[in-house]
């Protein structure tokens, strides 16, 4: 592949939520900040910039990732969900986000785009999670506000949910 | 332009080894090896990394295999942490990996995170170096002058820094499958989980004696082989280990309690690794 020099923009070009989109990038810029300043993807959020607080976590082919640990060009040719694509359709909440509203699974809601796109992998392939393994699971991820309690609790009814939806389907 | 934070540099999508070898040999020390990214992303964002230029080589498929063959595990460079977990016979065919794994950051960075990329950059307090001396393992360093294998023990020389020359690549790491008869064990106490380890004991036990390897005390992992270990003359060899390590002190931990650790993760690591031998 040619390389691409450090001074230009290049095209970079990805599956997000099911839609091809691109942008341009220099090699050093982020994913995180190309998803939000190249593609106006803002629903992603930035905190700590270096793979700690998970905030940015977004789903890259199939597995949760840091966006911020992840270079835009990198990414080029990835298939990429992110918490825009969490809602079925316009006004109506996914059932994991419902069940972040209904439990208070957040209050200043900076950390919650990075903790859903990890929970919607995790329930995908752990349909039926206790509280421990939900736990380690989130230990990825930092939120200054709920202490974490009305998470997992949002996470386990999520769950059940889920499991009744797929019952009944 | 907005929202950029690592210094500028040049990106190269490998196409080949020879490729990356090519580039290798050409820009050395102003080149980098970009696997995951899980450690080299943050330190060019902190700009404690400044390349002219990265080479990305996770788009070789030749570089993505796990080989299981005479004995010997060999995962190439481009094989990411959760795939190796994720591998169906990793317990049964080298447990203190299987063991190790889980504690190496957090599911969101194992899944780009690469095992020799974790060994390229050798943090003391990581377990995937600890693995690699606790198995004797070797490193397998190419470039286009050849290729060498290098015994863990020789590879780690000092906080983040190896004996992969400029113009080589990591090209894969190879330890022995478990043997009849050995058995395993692994402790690491963090203040979280997920953090780096204060300190981590790996042992492994075999007839003839037993290994044991620590990690987050000194400069490099490091490891000793003793012959069968029990009771008083465990606490002695883990008290004699502790007191001859140049152990460091830093703000997570002093170096008493660190030797403490040693003491103590040792132990319960040895009798772990000789209740599963079988």
């Amino acid at each position: 592949m040619p390389r691409l020099t450090a001074d230009a923009k290049h095209r970079v070009s990805f599956t997000l939520n099911g839609r091809r989109v691109e942008g341009q990038a220099e090699p050093r810029m982020l994913l995180s900040d190309f998803l939000r300043h190249a593609i106006g993807a803002t629903g992603t959020h930035v905190g700590c910039e270096h793979g700690v607080c998970g905030a940015c976590t977004v789903v890259i082919d199939g597995a949760p990732a840091r966006a911020c640990l992840t270079l835009a060009v990198q990414a080029d040719g990835a298939d990429i969900r992110t918490v825009e694509g969490l809602a079925p359709e316009l006004g109506r909440l996914s059932i994991l986000q419902q069940a972040f509203r209904r439990n208070h699974a957040l209050q200043c809601g900076f950390c919650t785009s990075g903790i859903l796109m990890s929970l919607d992998c995790y329930l995908r392939a752990n349909p039926d999670p206790d509280e421990p393994s939900l736990r380690e699971y989130l230990s990825g991820h930092l939120c200054r506000c709920t202490g974490y309690v009305s998470i997992i609790a949002a996470a386990l009814d999520a769950a059940r949910q889920l499991l009744e939806a797929r019952e009944h389907a | 332009m907005r929202g950029v934070k690592p210094g500028r540099f040049d990106y190269v999508r490998a196409d080949s080894v020879d490729e990356v070898h090519a580039v290798l040999a050409e820009e050395g020390d102003d080149a980098r090896v970009l696997a995951g990214g899980q450690t080299l992303v943050p330190m060019l964002s902190m700009r404690m990394a400044r390349p002219r230029v990265l080479l990305d080589v996770m788009h070789l498929p030749e570089l993505a295999t796990i080989e299981d063959a005479d004995g010997t595990l060999r995962i190439r460079a481009g094989v990411r942490q959760a795939v190796l977990l994720k591998w169906p016979i990793l317990a049964k065919r080298q447990p203190l990996l299987a063991a190790m794994l889980p504690w190496i950051g957090h599911p969101q960075t194992r899944s780009r995170g690469t095992v020799c990329g974790s060994i390229a950059h050798a943090d003391p307090s990581a377990e995937l170096p600890l693995a690699l001396l606790a198995l004797n393992g070797t490193v397998e360093l190419s470039s286009r002058a050849g290729r060498r294998r290098i015994p863990a023990v020789e590879f780690f020389i000092g906080i983040m820094s190896t004996a992969c020359r400029a113009d080589e690549l990591i090209e894969a790491v190879a330890v022995p499958s478990r043997l009849p008869g050995q058995g395993f064990g692994f402790r690491e106490y963090g203040r979280r989980h997920g953090d780096f380890a204060i300190v981590a004991c790996a042992a492994v036990a075999a007839a003839r004696g037993v290994r044991i390897a620590v990690a987050g005390v000194a400069d490099r992992p490091i490891a000793k082989d003793y012959p069968a270990l029990e009771g008083g003359a465990l606490d002695d060899a883990l008290d004699q280990l502790a007191r001859s390590i140049d152990v460091r002190s830093d703000l997570h931990a002093s170096a008493d309690y660190r030797r403490r650790l040693v003491r103590h993760l040792g132990k319960a690591a040895v009798t772990e690794a000789y209740q599963c031998r079988a």
